[in-house]
């Protein structure tokens, strides 16, 4: 069992330094949300945390278990067994002490450095640099909000870069509209629930620019699985275009005009706002700028136009329990819906 | 059949052609201790099955990113369904019916001190269980589908409200449980009144097996940490049927107060189903190495030490909900604190295996096989001690791994090792050795096949609870080797069977003694006669049967 143990253990450990999670766009590869590829101060903290709790608990391990292998195989019965009792030992005060003892300094040394690192990642004070974004959770999808820059969006978050010189993170405030989900970017910082009728923050300061994925971590009903997030960590200059084009109000394209009144007439506007035009619902996405989204239904599909129209016909037929309805509409009133959505860059 | 009901009358080979009827009504209403306790056991390990299927129809569909073995409402379902199961249908009642066996036989007590509270128990246990079960048909009311609860085994507010949770699956869930505390209240406060008024002349408290002392310890937790999460069920009731908003976030309540209520009861749980795998493996370990426990004060004290602490570290479960650092750090701290007496244990027992003379049969096997799997287990529990860590893997296959290393590993393991140990006892019949070492291999190889790549699949990101996942994670090559293991498992558990339908119809007898062990229980015939000792013995240590094998040499000078 042990041998077993030992193997899955180590080639486990190969796959570590294997498999460097890829960090980029990931436009096709393999994207691992692993805790050892971080990017992100509070994440950065935590993988050394976790070193030094591996090599800690991996002594135990190795001195316990050696012991215990010790034990068995050198005191197991042999073959010509006498039969005699061995001799009967009772206890001995100094040996007891001494392994009681020896742990609780081991638990005091931990805890001193696990106070440390959870007053230094949480006590962190937002500086006036700070971007400040509010992420709602919903069943199934996390509503994104800039207050000062008065960008509402979803499923994506955008940041800026930070400099580890002239540090500019972000502070996330979390509110949930219905029941506790949990945001979690293993690559950023530890997770922090989303918590109805309480507020919580979490920082973060990606250093390097890329995509990073991550999901709703506390289960939060049928769709749970379905709830997906991307953090696009961008250079300055990007971030403030992209910031930018999301201020800009809807565009209001012409060839899609019967497309615009047909939505604005159905029951789209009652959970979806596009700023600009009377669709001001709040249930749902904000779909002011749809198409500079990479992915729809919280990260479940990719944002194609085919898949806008399928999700539009029959949300639940790509994502089972997603609490938007099929729409019904006719051939022709959804190739005139979809082609204003389209139109929503 | 028939031989187990004879054997377990005390009838051997007499009589053994009688209606079923008239045997099925003898167990029925039965309020003999040992019957009781055989058929908490046996219904325990039915759900066992009932549990297991569910888990290994999880694993089928995470084989691969994006299956539809089962649609999405069913796999939350399955969750569900088997982690309450394994708490309360598998985990309570067969610690607890082992309790109800042994207890009385080890302190020369003739039954428990309440027989009738006991039956009781008993039958709130069964039918919560059933109750539960009944929900796969009836949830939404008999019409349409059934539904089982869908709102995980610790069902958080506000998930469990009217507004999320429509119809009556989690009633279900709720009311069964809700039956089930009253009885497991009722036998451990039974446990605790035969433990300490009910002791044979010279059993005293000093004396008490290990075994009995760790169960009067449980007892003491049950009795303090379930009534809690009675009361937080009442006030889900009342949201649910009388518009009260005690978790009604919507109307001003707290979701936070819930998973107070909850692991308040939720971990001083995992240390009532913990502290019997200890208990089994404090009379295992002695037997199999032909020694005296090492520290018998230290072991007691060390469980004591444990059933105080365990009140002390329910809000670990709750480092991500955000209760602020200094509340935080006071968790970690009780939370480190508590693996100090259960690290002493291991030692004790490590330093009684030392210099003794080991004899590896079957339950010897899984005593050691848990020491392993239950280090790896305290020591991931340390490390999600670990706040900041905590934040990361909390929630995901991490901490997945790590209960299943300390309820599969811990606490199956055990269970297993005892029923090999004590199967004789009940039955007058050994289990096959040969079996025994079939069933051992193939589950030791499953279990860690299956939960070992969880904690990896954690650290890189995979959250628990999710029916499917996106195929770009690099999650599936360990969900398949994961999925692997759950053959190995299903091979075990079978061969297990086999050598219980086996060794019941054509068993070695096994005498009063086959393991040549040292408490009372191996003194009265095997199985025990419905009043247990013909003359209620006297005991002079804690080892009243070394006392007698060894008349030159008895423990009471030692003690």
């Amino acid at each position: 069992m042990l041998r077993l143990a030992c193997g899955v253990l180590l080639l486990a450990a190969v796959t570590i330094f294997t498999t460097s999670p890829a960090t980029a766009d990931g436009n096709g590869g393999v994207q691992t949300p692993s805790i050892f590829a971080p990017v992100s101060t509070p994440a950065y903290a935590i993988r050394e945390l976790t070193w030094i709790v591996l090599v800690i608990t991996g002594a135990i391990f190795l001195v316990v278990a050696g012991l215990t292998v010790y034990a068995i195989t050198r005191f197991r019965r042999r073959q010509g067994d006498d039969g005699r009792e061995p001799p009967q030992v009772y206890g001995s005060l100094q040996i007891e002490l001494a392994w009681t003892v020896v742990p609780i300094l081991i638990v005091v040394v931990l805890f001193l450095v696990t106070t440390r690192y959870i007053f230094a990642i949480e006590g962190r004070p937002p500086v006036p640099e700070a971007l400040e974004v509010t992420i709602v959770g919903h069943q199934w999808w996390w509503e994104i909000r800039y207050p000062k820059l008065g960008i509402v969006t979803a499923n994506e978050l955008h940041v800026p870069v930070s400099d580890p010189a002239h540090p500019t993170p972000t502070f996330i405030t979390l509110q949930s509209a219905d029941v506790i989900h949990s945001f979690w970017i293993p690559q950023l910082a530890g997770k922090m629930d989303v918590v109805p009728n309480k507020t919580n923050r979490i920082w973060i300061d990606p250093q390097k620019p890329g995509g990073y994925v991550g999901q709703c971590a506390e289960y939060c009903g049928l769709q749970h699985a379905g709830m997906l997030l991307i953090v696009a960590v961008q250079s300055k200059e990007d971030f403030e275009k992209w910031a930018a084009q999301q201020q800009a109000p809807a565009r209001n394209d012409a060839g899609v005009q019967a497309g615009r009144e047909l939505f604005s007439s159905l029951a789209c506007i009652n959970c979806h706002a596009v700023r600009g035009t009377t669709a001001n619902g709040v249930f749902g996405p904000d779909l002011t700028h749809l198409m500079s989204r990479r992915t729809i239904g919280a990260g479940v599909i990719q944002n194609t136009p085919e898949n806008i129209r399928s999700w539009i016909d029959d949300p639940a037929s790509l994502k089972p329990g997603a609490l938007m309805p099929a729409m019904k509409l006719s051939r022709e009133d959804l190739d005139k819906v979809t082609a204003y959505l389209l139109a929503l860059r | 059949m028939s031989v187990l009901a004879d054997t377990m009358a005390g009838r051997r080979g007499a009589g053994a052609h009688r209606p079923l009827l008239a045997v099925l009504h003898e167990w029925v209403v039965t309020v003999d201790h040992k019957r009781l306790g055989v058929m908490y056991v046996v219904s325990g390990l039915a759900f066992l099955l009932v549990a297991g299927l569910e888990a290994s129809t999880m694993r089928l569909q995470l084989v691969w990113s994006g299956l539809h073995v089962v649609p999405p409402g069913t796999f939350n379902r399955l969750f569900t369904m088997h982690g309450t199961t394994m708490v309360f249908l598998v985990g309570i009642p067969i610690v607890f019916g082992f309790a109800n066996y042994l207890v009385p036989l080890m302190i020369g007590a003739r039954d428990l001190a309440f027989p009738r509270l006991n039956a009781f128990g008993f039958w709130a246990f069964l039918f919560g269980g059933l109750l539960l079960h009944f929900s796969f048909v009836g949830g939404e009311g008999l019409y349409g589908g059934g539904s089982a609860p869908d709102v995980g085994w610790f069902a958080y507010a506000p998930l469990t409200g009217r507004a999320f949770s429509p119809g009556n699956s989690t009633d279900y869930w709720n009311l069964s449980i809700l039956v089930m505390g009253f009885g497991t209240v009722a036998t451990s406060i039974n446990l605790i009144v035969t433990t300490l008024a009910m002791r044979c002349p010279g059993m005293t408290l000093g004396r008490l097996p290990v075994y009995v002392w760790m169960m009067l310890v449980v007892s003491g937790m049950t009795v303090i940490a379930l009534p809690p999460l009675s009361a937080a069920q009442i006030m889900l009731l009342l949201d649910r049927f009388l518009g009260a908003h005690f978790f009604d976030t919507q109307a001003g309540g707290s979701a936070v107060m819930w998973q107070h209520f909850f692991w308040f009861f939720g971990h001083p749980e995992v240390y009532i189903l913990m502290v019997p795998g200890f208990a089994f493996v404090s009379e295992i370990i002695p037997v199999f190495s032909r020694k005296v426990i090492f520290g018998y004060p230290m072991v007691v004290a060390a469980s004591m030490a444990i059933g105080l602490l365990s009140m002390s570290v329910w809000a670990h479960h709750m480092f991500a909900v955000g209760m602020g650092s200094p509340l935080n750090a006071a968790f970690a701290a009780s939370t480190m604190l508590i693996a100090v007496p259960t690290g002493i244990k291991i030692f004790n027992w490590v330093a009684t295996m030392y210099g003794g003379r080991i004899r590896f049969a079957t339950p010897m096997l899984f005593a050691c096989a848990f020491l392993f799997q239950f280090l790896c287990a305290g020591l991931t529990g340390i490390m999600l001690a670990v706040v900041p860590f905590n934040w990361q893997v909390t929630d995901t296959y991490f901490v997945v791994a790590h209960f299943h290393y300390v309820l599969v590993g811990g606490l199956v393991f055990t269970i297993f090792g005892a029923i090999y140990y004590w199967f004789p006892k009940v039955t007058g019949r050994l289990l096959s050795e040969r079996l025994g070492r079939w069933h051992f291999w193939l589950f030791v190889v499953g279990f860690n096949v299956t939960f070992l790549p969880m904690h990896w699949l954690g650290m890189i990101g995979m959250p628990r609870r999710i029916y499917t996942y996106p195929a770009d994670r690099g999650w599936e090559f360990w969900n398949v080797v994961a999925s692997l293991g759950v053959a190995f498992q299903a091979a075990a558990i079978l061969v297990f069977l086999v050598n219980v339908v086996l060794a019941l119809r054509r068993g070695e007898r096994a005498g009063d003694d086959p393991w040549d062990a040292w408490t009372l229980e191996w003194s009265t015939a095997s199985p025990p006669p419905p009043y247990n000792f013909e003359t209620v013995p006297v005991v002079g240590s804690r080892r009243p049967l070394w006392d007698l094998k060894h008349p030159d040499d008895p423990d009471g000078p030692h003690e």
